[in-house]
Protein backbone atom coordinates (compact mmCIF):
# COMPACT_ATOMS: atom_id res chain seq x y z
CA UNK A 1 0.00 0.00 0.00
CA UNK A 2 0.96 3.36 -0.08
CA UNK A 3 1.18 5.54 3.02
CA UNK A 4 1.31 9.44 2.78
CA UNK A 5 2.40 11.25 6.13
CA UNK A 6 2.60 14.98 6.75
CA UNK A 7 3.91 15.47 3.13
CA UNK A 8 5.16 19.18 2.68
CA UNK A 9 6.24 20.34 -0.88
CA UNK A 10 7.40 23.71 -1.82
CA UNK A 11 8.49 24.81 -4.84
CA UNK A 12 10.81 28.00 -4.01
CA UNK A 13 9.32 29.90 -0.97
CA UNK A 14 5.56 28.44 -2.52
CA UNK A 15 4.29 26.04 -0.25
CA UNK A 16 1.93 23.09 -2.91
CA UNK A 17 1.26 20.39 -0.59
CA UNK A 18 0.34 21.65 3.01
CA UNK A 19 0.73 18.25 5.02
CA UNK A 20 -0.66 15.73 3.55
CA UNK A 21 -1.53 12.57 5.10
CA UNK A 22 -3.32 9.62 2.88
CA UNK A 23 -3.69 5.71 2.22
CA UNK A 24 -3.83 3.99 -0.68
CA UNK A 25 -5.01 0.26 -0.68
CA UNK A 26 -4.12 -2.13 -2.69
CA UNK A 27 -7.09 -2.98 -5.15
CA UNK A 28 -8.28 1.07 -4.68
CA UNK A 29 -9.16 3.14 -7.37
CA UNK A 30 -8.85 6.66 -5.92
CA UNK A 31 -9.34 9.81 -8.01
CA UNK A 32 -8.24 13.50 -7.24
CA UNK A 33 -9.67 16.04 -8.11
CA UNK A 34 -9.94 19.63 -7.21
CA UNK A 35 -8.76 23.29 -9.43
CA UNK A 36 -5.02 23.38 -11.00
CA UNK A 37 -2.67 24.56 -8.92
CA UNK A 38 -4.46 22.67 -6.35
CA UNK A 39 -1.20 20.13 -5.95
CA UNK A 40 -2.59 17.53 -7.02
CA UNK A 41 -0.36 16.56 -10.08
CA UNK A 42 2.85 17.20 -8.02
CA UNK A 43 1.37 14.83 -5.02
CA UNK A 44 1.79 11.78 -7.94
CA UNK A 45 5.56 13.29 -8.76
CA UNK A 46 6.16 13.33 -5.10
CA UNK A 47 4.79 9.43 -4.79
CA UNK A 48 7.13 8.23 -7.14
CA UNK A 49 10.04 10.67 -6.44
CA UNK A 50 10.42 12.81 -9.42
CA UNK A 51 9.82 15.89 -6.99
CA UNK A 52 11.98 15.93 -3.71
CA UNK A 53 9.48 16.85 -0.67
CA UNK A 54 10.63 18.68 2.03
CA UNK A 55 8.68 17.18 5.29
CA UNK A 56 6.76 14.05 6.00
CA UNK A 57 7.00 10.90 4.04
CA UNK A 58 5.97 8.60 1.48
CA UNK A 59 5.85 4.73 1.90
CA UNK A 60 5.24 2.60 -0.84
CA UNK A 61 4.58 -1.29 0.43
CA UNK A 62 7.01 -0.34 3.55
CA UNK A 63 9.75 1.39 1.54
CA UNK A 64 10.49 5.22 1.87
CA UNK A 65 10.32 7.01 -1.59
CA UNK A 66 12.35 9.63 -0.22
CA UNK A 67 15.16 7.98 1.97
CA UNK A 68 18.71 8.76 0.34
CA UNK A 69 19.46 4.68 1.31
CA UNK A 70 16.09 3.67 -1.30
CA UNK A 71 16.72 2.39 -4.60
CA UNK A 72 14.50 4.96 -6.30
CA UNK A 73 15.07 3.43 -10.17
CA UNK A 74 13.52 -0.05 -8.51
CA UNK A 75 11.37 1.44 -6.47
CA UNK A 76 9.53 3.32 -9.91
CA UNK A 77 9.54 -0.19 -11.31
CA UNK A 78 6.48 -0.34 -9.11
CA UNK A 79 4.80 2.81 -9.78
CA UNK A 80 4.12 3.36 -13.49
CA UNK A 81 3.09 6.85 -14.59
CA UNK A 82 0.82 8.05 -17.24
CA UNK A 83 1.54 11.75 -17.71
CA UNK A 84 -0.81 14.68 -19.55
CA UNK A 85 1.91 14.41 -22.49
CA UNK A 86 2.27 11.11 -23.65
CA UNK A 87 5.95 11.60 -24.11
CA UNK A 88 6.32 8.88 -26.85
CA UNK A 89 9.61 8.29 -27.66
CA UNK A 90 9.66 9.42 -31.40
CA UNK A 91 12.97 7.17 -32.04
CA UNK A 92 11.02 4.34 -31.50
CA UNK A 93 8.42 2.20 -32.75
CA UNK A 94 5.40 1.01 -30.38
CA UNK A 95 6.47 -1.54 -29.92
CA UNK A 96 9.96 -1.00 -29.14
CA UNK A 97 9.12 1.86 -26.96
CA UNK A 98 6.76 -0.26 -24.54
CA UNK A 99 10.06 -3.05 -24.96
CA UNK A 100 12.68 -0.18 -23.75
CA UNK A 101 12.42 -0.54 -19.87
CA UNK A 102 12.02 -3.91 -19.25
CA UNK A 103 15.10 -4.59 -21.33
CA UNK A 104 17.30 -2.07 -20.29
CA UNK A 105 15.85 -1.45 -16.43
CA UNK A 106 14.55 -5.39 -16.24
CA UNK A 107 17.39 -7.00 -18.58
CA UNK A 108 14.48 -9.34 -20.36
CA UNK A 109 15.78 -10.37 -23.74
CA UNK A 110 15.20 -8.77 -26.71
CA UNK A 111 12.54 -11.53 -27.33
CA UNK A 112 10.95 -11.35 -23.74
CA UNK A 113 10.92 -7.91 -24.07
CA UNK A 114 9.16 -8.10 -27.17
CA UNK A 115 6.34 -10.62 -26.45
CA UNK A 116 5.95 -8.69 -22.91
CA UNK A 117 5.18 -5.21 -25.07
CA UNK A 118 3.26 -6.99 -27.68
CA UNK A 119 0.78 -8.35 -25.20
CA UNK A 120 0.32 -5.32 -23.00
CA UNK A 121 0.05 -3.24 -26.95
CA UNK A 122 -3.17 -5.49 -26.94
CA UNK A 123 -4.25 -4.98 -24.02
CA UNK A 124 -4.72 -1.37 -24.87
CA UNK A 125 -6.57 -1.98 -28.09
CA UNK A 126 -2.98 -1.44 -30.31
CA UNK A 127 -2.61 -4.94 -31.87
CA UNK A 128 -2.29 -3.59 -35.19
CA UNK A 129 -0.08 -0.90 -34.62
CA UNK A 130 3.08 -2.52 -33.42
CA UNK A 131 5.66 -1.53 -35.71
CA UNK A 132 4.11 2.22 -35.97
CA UNK A 133 6.35 5.41 -35.15
CA UNK A 134 4.77 7.41 -32.45
CA UNK A 135 4.43 10.16 -35.31
CA UNK A 136 1.81 8.20 -37.12
CA UNK A 137 -0.51 7.88 -34.36
CA UNK A 138 -3.21 10.46 -33.02
CA UNK A 139 -3.06 11.16 -29.15
CA UNK A 140 -5.62 8.85 -27.77
CA UNK A 141 -3.18 5.85 -29.47
CA UNK A 142 -0.10 7.91 -27.87
CA UNK A 143 -1.40 7.91 -24.78
CA UNK A 144 -2.61 4.09 -24.80
CA UNK A 145 0.75 3.60 -25.39
CA UNK A 146 2.41 5.31 -23.04
CA UNK A 147 -0.01 3.03 -21.00
CA UNK A 148 1.24 -0.27 -22.33
CA UNK A 149 4.42 1.49 -21.46
CA UNK A 150 4.13 1.73 -18.14
CA UNK A 151 2.08 -1.58 -17.97
CA UNK A 152 5.08 -3.85 -19.38
CA UNK A 153 6.90 -2.75 -16.07
CA UNK A 154 4.21 -4.25 -13.94
CA UNK A 155 3.93 -1.85 -11.86
CA UNK A 156 1.45 -2.60 -8.47
CA UNK A 157 0.51 0.87 -8.76
CA UNK A 158 -0.82 3.13 -11.66
CA UNK A 159 -0.52 6.93 -11.41
CA UNK A 160 -2.42 9.03 -14.10
CA UNK A 161 -1.96 13.06 -14.48
CA UNK A 162 -4.52 13.97 -15.87
CA UNK A 163 -4.58 11.26 -18.95
CA UNK A 164 -7.25 12.97 -20.90
CA UNK A 165 -6.68 16.55 -20.69
CA UNK A 166 -4.19 17.25 -23.84
CA UNK A 167 -6.57 15.37 -25.59
CA UNK A 168 -9.17 16.43 -28.26
CA UNK A 169 -12.39 15.75 -27.22
CA UNK A 170 -13.18 12.69 -29.28
CA UNK A 171 -10.19 10.79 -28.14
CA UNK A 172 -10.55 11.24 -24.61
CA UNK A 173 -13.27 8.58 -24.86
CA UNK A 174 -11.02 5.74 -25.36
CA UNK A 175 -8.20 6.09 -22.81
CA UNK A 176 -11.03 6.75 -20.21
CA UNK A 177 -12.40 3.12 -21.40
CA UNK A 178 -8.90 1.56 -21.18
CA UNK A 179 -8.31 3.50 -17.76
CA UNK A 180 -11.86 1.64 -16.61
CA UNK A 181 -10.04 -1.65 -18.29
CA UNK A 182 -7.59 -1.43 -15.57
CA UNK A 183 -9.53 -0.90 -13.05
CA UNK A 184 -11.94 -3.36 -13.70
CA UNK A 185 -8.49 -5.55 -13.18
CA UNK A 186 -8.34 -4.58 -10.04
CA UNK A 187 -5.39 -2.21 -10.75
CA UNK A 188 -4.36 0.17 -7.51
CA UNK A 189 -4.58 3.24 -9.16
CA UNK A 190 -4.76 6.82 -8.28
CA UNK A 191 -5.97 8.99 -11.15
CA UNK A 192 -5.77 13.12 -11.08
CA UNK A 193 -8.38 13.90 -13.13
CA UNK A 194 -10.64 16.56 -14.55
CA UNK A 195 -12.59 13.85 -16.03
CA UNK A 196 -15.65 13.87 -12.85
CA UNK A 197 -17.86 11.31 -14.89
CA UNK A 198 -14.83 8.77 -14.64
CA UNK A 199 -14.53 9.61 -11.06
CA UNK A 200 -17.80 8.88 -9.94
CA UNK A 201 -18.05 5.76 -11.82
CA UNK A 202 -14.97 4.46 -11.15
CA UNK A 203 -13.34 5.36 -7.92
CA UNK A 204 -13.44 3.73 -4.74
CA UNK A 205 -12.85 7.25 -3.12
CA UNK A 206 -12.48 10.68 -4.22
CA UNK A 207 -10.39 12.95 -2.60
CA UNK A 208 -10.84 17.06 -3.20
CA UNK A 209 -7.68 19.08 -3.41
CA UNK A 210 -7.58 22.70 -2.56
CA UNK A 211 -4.82 25.02 -2.02
CA UNK A 212 -2.43 22.56 -0.96
CA UNK A 213 -4.40 20.84 1.08
CA UNK A 214 -6.89 17.54 1.17
CA UNK A 215 -10.22 19.35 1.93
CA UNK A 216 -12.46 16.33 2.02
CA UNK A 217 -11.56 12.52 0.67
CA UNK A 218 -14.71 9.99 0.56
CA UNK A 219 -16.93 7.70 -1.53
CA UNK A 220 -17.94 8.95 -4.81
CA UNK A 221 -21.40 9.20 -3.41
CA UNK A 222 -20.68 11.76 -0.62
CA UNK A 223 -18.02 13.72 -2.73
CA UNK A 224 -21.07 14.14 -5.48
CA UNK A 225 -23.96 13.35 -3.74
CA UNK A 226 -23.30 15.00 -0.11
CA UNK A 227 -20.03 16.82 0.06
CA UNK A 228 -19.19 18.02 3.62
CA UNK A 229 -16.76 20.71 2.99
CA UNK A 230 -18.11 23.60 1.07
CA UNK A 231 -15.24 24.05 -1.30
CA UNK A 232 -15.90 20.79 -2.44
CA UNK A 233 -19.13 21.74 -3.27
CA UNK A 234 -18.12 25.28 -4.95
CA UNK A 235 -15.98 23.46 -7.03
CA UNK A 236 -18.32 21.16 -8.21
CA UNK A 237 -20.84 23.64 -8.66
CA UNK A 238 -18.56 25.04 -11.36
CA UNK A 239 -17.33 22.29 -13.42
CA UNK A 240 -21.00 20.76 -13.55
CA UNK B 1 74.40 23.43 -78.03
CA UNK B 2 70.11 24.12 -77.73
CA UNK B 3 69.93 21.96 -74.55
CA UNK B 4 68.18 23.70 -71.78
CA UNK B 5 68.07 22.70 -68.54
CA UNK B 6 63.95 22.98 -66.95
CA UNK B 7 63.30 23.91 -63.70
CA UNK B 8 59.89 23.37 -64.45
CA UNK B 9 58.08 20.36 -65.93
CA UNK B 10 53.98 19.31 -66.38
CA UNK B 11 51.53 17.88 -64.53
CA UNK B 12 51.83 14.17 -64.85
CA UNK B 13 49.78 10.87 -63.96
CA UNK B 14 52.00 10.74 -61.19
CA UNK B 15 51.46 13.75 -59.50
CA UNK B 16 47.37 12.85 -59.34
CA UNK B 17 48.77 9.58 -57.23
CA UNK B 18 50.66 12.33 -55.22
CA UNK B 19 47.31 14.75 -54.93
CA UNK B 20 45.22 10.99 -54.02
CA UNK B 21 48.07 10.74 -51.44
CA UNK B 22 47.73 13.80 -49.57
CA UNK B 23 43.79 13.67 -49.61
CA UNK B 24 43.98 10.55 -47.85
CA UNK B 25 46.31 12.56 -45.36
CA UNK B 26 43.72 15.09 -45.20
CA UNK B 27 40.79 12.63 -44.54
CA UNK B 28 42.90 10.90 -42.15
CA UNK B 29 43.60 14.09 -39.89
CA UNK B 30 40.13 15.08 -40.08
CA UNK B 31 38.58 11.56 -39.59
CA UNK B 32 40.78 11.60 -36.20
CA UNK B 33 40.25 15.38 -34.74
CA UNK B 34 36.61 14.54 -35.48
CA UNK B 35 36.36 11.57 -33.51
CA UNK B 36 38.20 12.52 -30.85
CA UNK B 37 37.07 16.23 -30.64
CA UNK B 38 33.21 15.42 -30.64
CA UNK B 39 33.51 12.72 -27.79
CA UNK B 40 35.57 15.23 -25.90
CA UNK B 41 33.29 18.06 -27.23
CA UNK B 42 30.08 15.58 -26.08
CA UNK B 43 31.65 15.74 -22.37
CA UNK B 44 32.09 19.51 -22.55
CA UNK B 45 28.38 19.62 -24.25
CA UNK B 46 27.39 17.52 -21.06
CA UNK B 47 29.18 19.49 -18.25
CA UNK B 48 28.30 23.05 -19.43
CA UNK B 49 24.25 21.69 -19.83
CA UNK B 50 24.64 19.36 -15.89
CA UNK B 51 27.60 21.93 -14.33
CA UNK B 52 25.70 25.39 -15.02
CA UNK B 53 27.32 28.18 -13.02
CA UNK B 54 30.61 26.04 -12.46
CA UNK B 55 31.30 25.32 -15.95
CA UNK B 56 29.61 28.69 -17.01
CA UNK B 57 33.17 30.16 -15.11
CA UNK B 58 35.68 27.47 -15.47
CA UNK B 59 35.19 25.84 -19.44
CA UNK B 60 33.14 27.88 -21.25
CA UNK B 61 35.86 30.94 -21.30
CA UNK B 62 38.25 28.33 -22.73
CA UNK B 63 36.15 26.96 -24.91
CA UNK B 64 35.31 30.51 -26.37
CA UNK B 65 38.91 31.24 -26.30
CA UNK B 66 39.33 28.34 -29.21
CA UNK B 67 36.34 28.98 -31.15
CA UNK B 68 36.76 32.52 -31.69
CA UNK B 69 41.39 32.69 -31.92
CA UNK B 70 41.24 31.82 -35.74
CA UNK B 71 42.81 28.29 -36.59
CA UNK B 72 45.56 29.07 -38.21
CA UNK B 73 47.22 31.23 -35.30
CA UNK B 74 46.22 28.56 -32.81
CA UNK B 75 48.11 26.07 -35.32
CA UNK B 76 50.94 28.65 -34.97
CA UNK B 77 50.76 28.88 -31.83
CA UNK B 78 50.67 25.95 -30.42
CA UNK B 79 53.45 24.46 -32.61
CA UNK B 80 55.81 26.90 -31.57
CA UNK B 81 55.98 27.15 -28.15
CA UNK B 82 54.26 23.49 -27.33
CA UNK B 83 57.96 22.20 -27.07
CA UNK B 84 58.78 25.37 -24.90
CA UNK B 85 56.88 23.13 -22.16
CA UNK B 86 57.94 19.69 -23.00
CA UNK B 87 56.08 18.74 -25.76
CA UNK B 88 57.65 17.99 -28.76
CA UNK B 89 55.05 17.39 -31.44
CA UNK B 90 55.38 16.94 -35.21
CA UNK B 91 53.45 19.14 -37.81
CA UNK B 92 50.52 16.23 -37.51
CA UNK B 93 50.38 15.62 -34.11
CA UNK B 94 50.28 19.32 -33.42
CA UNK B 95 47.59 19.69 -36.17
CA UNK B 96 45.90 16.21 -34.70
CA UNK B 97 45.81 18.37 -31.32
CA UNK B 98 44.66 21.42 -32.37
CA UNK B 99 42.03 20.47 -34.46
CA UNK B 100 40.66 18.46 -31.69
CA UNK B 101 40.46 20.92 -29.27
CA UNK B 102 38.67 22.72 -31.80
CA UNK B 103 36.17 20.52 -33.26
CA UNK B 104 35.64 19.77 -28.74
CA UNK B 105 34.92 23.62 -28.93
CA UNK B 106 32.12 23.94 -31.83
CA UNK B 107 30.31 20.40 -31.11
CA UNK B 108 30.26 21.37 -27.20
CA UNK B 109 27.24 23.51 -27.66
CA UNK B 110 25.87 21.84 -30.34
CA UNK B 111 25.81 18.91 -27.55
CA UNK B 112 24.34 21.17 -25.28
CA UNK B 113 21.95 21.98 -27.42
CA UNK B 114 20.98 18.50 -28.17
CA UNK B 115 20.67 17.64 -24.72
CA UNK B 116 18.48 20.94 -24.19
CA UNK B 117 16.44 19.85 -27.03
CA UNK B 118 14.98 16.59 -25.33
CA UNK B 119 12.56 18.83 -23.27
CA UNK B 120 12.11 18.07 -19.39
CA UNK B 121 8.40 15.93 -19.23
CA UNK B 122 10.11 13.58 -22.02
CA UNK B 123 12.97 12.91 -19.43
CA UNK B 124 10.13 12.23 -16.47
CA UNK B 125 8.69 10.00 -18.48
CA UNK B 126 11.42 7.89 -19.27
CA UNK B 127 12.52 8.05 -15.51
CA UNK B 128 9.58 7.17 -14.73
CA UNK B 129 9.60 3.52 -15.81
CA UNK B 130 12.54 3.06 -13.43
CA UNK B 131 15.61 4.14 -15.83
CA UNK B 132 18.73 5.15 -14.14
CA UNK B 133 19.66 8.72 -15.07
CA UNK B 134 22.74 7.21 -16.94
CA UNK B 135 19.88 4.92 -19.28
CA UNK B 136 17.84 8.12 -19.79
CA UNK B 137 20.94 9.36 -21.44
CA UNK B 138 21.81 6.55 -23.13
CA UNK B 139 18.98 5.39 -24.63
CA UNK B 140 15.90 8.79 -24.47
CA UNK B 141 18.66 11.57 -24.45
CA UNK B 142 21.01 10.17 -27.24
CA UNK B 143 19.01 9.51 -29.70
CA UNK B 144 16.28 11.94 -29.75
CA UNK B 145 18.79 14.71 -28.82
CA UNK B 146 21.57 13.60 -31.02
CA UNK B 147 19.02 13.80 -34.22
CA UNK B 148 17.86 17.17 -33.12
CA UNK B 149 21.28 18.13 -33.85
CA UNK B 150 22.84 16.05 -36.50
CA UNK B 151 22.77 18.68 -39.34
CA UNK B 152 24.52 20.80 -36.61
CA UNK B 153 27.42 18.43 -36.22
CA UNK B 154 27.90 17.74 -39.74
CA UNK B 155 28.45 21.44 -40.47
CA UNK B 156 31.21 21.47 -37.97
CA UNK B 157 32.46 18.04 -39.25
CA UNK B 158 32.70 19.47 -42.82
CA UNK B 159 33.58 22.78 -41.63
CA UNK B 160 36.63 21.16 -39.70
CA UNK B 161 37.57 18.86 -42.84
CA UNK B 162 37.83 22.04 -44.41
CA UNK B 163 40.24 23.99 -41.91
CA UNK B 164 42.33 21.13 -41.79
CA UNK B 165 43.95 22.72 -44.78
CA UNK B 166 45.29 25.42 -42.37
CA UNK B 167 47.55 22.31 -41.33
CA UNK B 168 49.82 23.02 -44.20
CA UNK B 169 51.51 26.24 -42.89
CA UNK B 170 52.83 23.92 -40.18
CA UNK B 171 54.70 21.67 -43.06
CA UNK B 172 52.19 18.84 -42.96
CA UNK B 173 51.93 17.47 -46.25
CA UNK B 174 48.11 17.15 -46.97
CA UNK B 175 45.75 18.18 -49.91
CA UNK B 176 46.66 21.85 -49.72
CA UNK B 177 50.14 21.48 -48.83
CA UNK B 178 50.78 19.19 -51.99
CA UNK B 179 49.04 21.37 -54.31
CA UNK B 180 51.27 24.08 -53.15
CA UNK B 181 54.22 22.10 -53.81
CA UNK B 182 52.78 21.00 -57.36
CA UNK B 183 52.40 24.61 -58.26
CA UNK B 184 55.65 25.78 -57.50
CA UNK B 185 56.97 23.08 -59.92
CA UNK B 186 54.47 23.10 -62.60
CA UNK B 187 53.44 26.67 -62.60
CA UNK B 188 49.76 25.37 -63.71
CA UNK B 189 48.00 26.83 -60.16
CA UNK B 190 44.48 26.78 -62.21
CA UNK B 191 44.81 22.97 -63.29
CA UNK B 192 45.81 21.84 -60.12
CA UNK B 193 43.82 23.98 -57.55
CA UNK B 194 40.92 22.53 -59.55
CA UNK B 195 42.40 19.11 -58.66
CA UNK B 196 42.32 20.14 -55.11
CA UNK B 197 39.68 21.33 -54.65
CA UNK B 198 38.03 18.58 -56.68
CA UNK B 199 39.20 16.18 -53.70
CA UNK B 200 37.96 17.98 -51.31
CA UNK B 201 34.55 17.97 -53.03
CA UNK B 202 34.71 14.25 -53.21
CA UNK B 203 36.10 14.08 -49.41
CA UNK B 204 32.56 16.66 -48.41
CA UNK B 205 30.06 15.00 -51.05
CA UNK B 206 29.33 11.27 -49.64
CA UNK B 207 29.56 12.38 -45.90
CA UNK B 208 26.33 15.32 -46.85
CA UNK B 209 24.94 12.86 -48.98
CA UNK B 210 24.49 9.54 -46.49
CA UNK B 211 23.69 12.67 -43.73
CA UNK B 212 21.04 14.08 -45.53
CA UNK B 213 19.74 10.18 -46.20
CA UNK B 214 20.16 9.74 -42.57
CA UNK B 215 17.86 12.81 -41.45
CA UNK B 216 14.88 11.87 -44.34
CA UNK B 217 14.88 8.24 -42.91
CA UNK B 218 15.05 9.65 -39.12
CA UNK B 219 12.07 12.02 -40.44
CA UNK B 220 9.72 9.04 -41.01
Amino acid sequence: MIEIRGLEKYFGALQVLKGIDLDVEKGEVLSVIGASGSGKSTLLYCINGLEPIQKGSVLVDGSDVHAKDTDINKLRQKLGMVFQQWNSFPHLTALENVALAPKIVKGKSKAEAHDIAEKQLKHVGLADKLSVYPNALSGGQQQRLAIARALAMEPTYMLFDEATSALDPELVGEVLDTMRLLAEEGMTMICVTHEMGFARDVSDRVAYFHQGVMDEIGPPEQIFGDAKSENTRKFLANVR
Amino acid sequence: MNETISFFSGFNINDLWFLGEAAMRTLWISVLSISIGTVLGGFFGWLLYEGRLTAALTIAPVLDIFRSVPLIIQLVLFYNFAPIVGLDLDPFGSGVVILTIYTAALVANVARGGIEAVERPMRRAARSLGLSYWQDMRYVVLPIGGRAVFPAWVGVALGVMKDSALVSVLGYVELLKASQILITRTQEPFLILIIAGAFYFALSFPISRYAAKLEQRWAQ
